[in-house]
């Protein structure tokens, strides 16, 4: 079974950059609601699969894409 | 009809600006980026996609870094009170809309000290002014890409080096070239960039916003309007990151979505494309009008220095009898009188009568220019048999 990792970020904006970003590069990723155990946010959270995170993290540091940060969900 | 007033407002816009418009009514139509259902969400992209197309169009590497909001006069408020405060110095020209002026002349009354640098009488600035012009304690220069009254170029690129060799950072109003005319963040040195959607980008009203270069410390240019952003909720201080921190309130998404559409009309038609098909108009009206007696025209009339807006009286008739004339006689939508720019026309010498201002488009054709030279001519005419009477 694949897992799920979730990226939180600060802005909307930036959330949705990534997600863009990630589909030109072929990523399956999904935008969510910010899980409320993670955090406190009403916004946007990426879903992604665990394999997925390292290119992903990758795809977000060579653009100005800022996030919080990755968590591992159920 | 014949509309002549593109530097107010393009018009028309094209289809797809429109069908974008009604297909965002219809089919999104939710708040963008608040809650996390799939109508925000799209509605969100849209707005993040907006950011994209202004970055391709005005050569901005981070989409991030275009905040979105009204209009060119908000993104020049927002800069202008943003960053300017008692013991700061200012410089700008003697060609700047309204837009420019009264929030500078505003911050005078606060302690902020103001230099207009002169221009000639074509509109036109020699750089090396703003040079003499800069002191230790300036912090910005704000300068007009393009006359609104008679579409003359400021040396934008030349001014912004003259910023980044002396610390002080460079505020460029793009209203009247965004669009129509190449505007480049990077090559032409400048800090920050107000535009607004609505004239050469091809948009609806309500929309533009302000690009906010790096050299810009976000810490430093303090936000116009403050409130929800849907970040950061769990704060009751305004979030200090790009775009967030400016952009409060739901935003015009409808317009956004307009604006998307007019900016890919105007990358597909290519902007260099747009700027010679205006500019052979600009030049067979002028060719034109300079022959008709009793017609004076203003600014440099010359296409390599300006954009396609030029401004002209008619010698015994006044501006407002003649915009009348050209609306009620000759279906010819002009704008007359001082274009929200008294400084400018004091610069030209046609304070506080003001002009007749022509702003061709991208839809204009050589025909209409025919027709209103005639019909100019007519008038010129008349005026002078009528013993100029006004």
């Amino acid at each position: 079974m694949t897992e799920f990792c979730v990226a939180l970020f600060y802005s909307n904006s930036h959330a949705l950059r990534a997600e863009k970003l990630a589909k030109k590069a072929g990523f399956k990723v999904k935008v969510i609601p910010t899980p409320r155990h993670l955090s406190s946010d009403c916004g946007f959270a990426l879903r992604c699969d665990e394999d997925d995170v390292p290119a992903i993290q990758g795809i977000m540091d060579g653009d100005s894409v800022e996030y919080d940060r990755i968590e591992k969900v159920g | 009809m014949i509309y002549f007033d593109n530097a107010a407002t393009s018009w028309p816009k094209p289809e797809g600006v429109i069908e974008a418009m009604a297909a965002f009514s219809r089919e999104v139509g939710a708040n963008p980026g608040r809650a996390g259902h799939r109508m925000s969400v799209e509605a969100g992209r849209i707005v993040n996609d907006a950011r994209d197309a202004v970055a391709e169009l005005l050569h901005v590497n981070d989409p991030l870094r275009v905040v979105l909001g009204s209009n060119a006069t908000e993104a020049l408020n927002l800069a202008i009170f943003g960053l300017l405060g008692s013991g700061d110095h200012v410089v700008t020209s003697g060609m700047e809309h309204n837009s420019v002026m009264r929030p500078l002349r505003q911050l005078e009354a606060i302690g902020v000290e103001l230099t207009v640098v002169e221009c000639a009488a074509d509109g036109s600035m020699d750089p090396y002014d703003v040079d003499a012009a800069i002191r230790q304690e300036t912090r910005l220069v704000v300068l007009n890409h393009a006359s609104n009254v008679v579409g003359t170029l400021l040396p934008v690129s030349d001014v912004g080096a003259i910023c980044r060799e002396n610390d002080a950072l460079l505020l460029v109003d793009a209203a009247q070239t965004a669009g129509t005319h190449p505007v480049h963040m990077d090559d032409d040195n400048i800090d920050l960039i107000a535009f607004t959607g609505h004239k050469g980008m091809m948009g609806p009203q309500g929309t533009g916003g302000l690009v906010i270069g790096e050299r810009v410390n976000i810490a430093d240019l303090r936000p116009l309007k403050h409130g929800g952003t849907g970040s950061r909720s769990e704060l009751e201080v305004q979030p200090d990151f790009l775009p967030d921190r400016y952009e409060s309130g739901t935003m015009n998404t409808i317009g956004l979505a307009g604006l998307i559409a007019g900016i890919e009309y105007v990358l597909q038609k290519g902007v260099e494309a747009i700027r010679e098909h205006e500019s052979s108009l600009l030049a067979r009206f002028i060719d034109g009008a300079r022959t008709i007696p009793g017609a004076t025209l203003y600014g440099p009339m010359d296409t390599a220095r300006q954009t396609a807006t030029t401004s002209l009286n008619i010698d015994g008739l006044s501006q407002s009898e003649a915009g009348l004339m050209l609306d009620e006689e000759h279906n010819i939508m002009s704008r007359v009188g001082l274009h929200c720019s008294p400084s400018a026309h004091r610069t030209l010498g046609t304070f506080p009568d003001g002009t007749v201002r022509f702003g061709f488009g991208l839809f204009n054709t050589a025909e209409e220019i025919d027709i209103s030279l005639e019909a100019l001519e007519n008038m010129a005419e008349g005026a002078r048999t009528s013993g100029g009477g006004r």
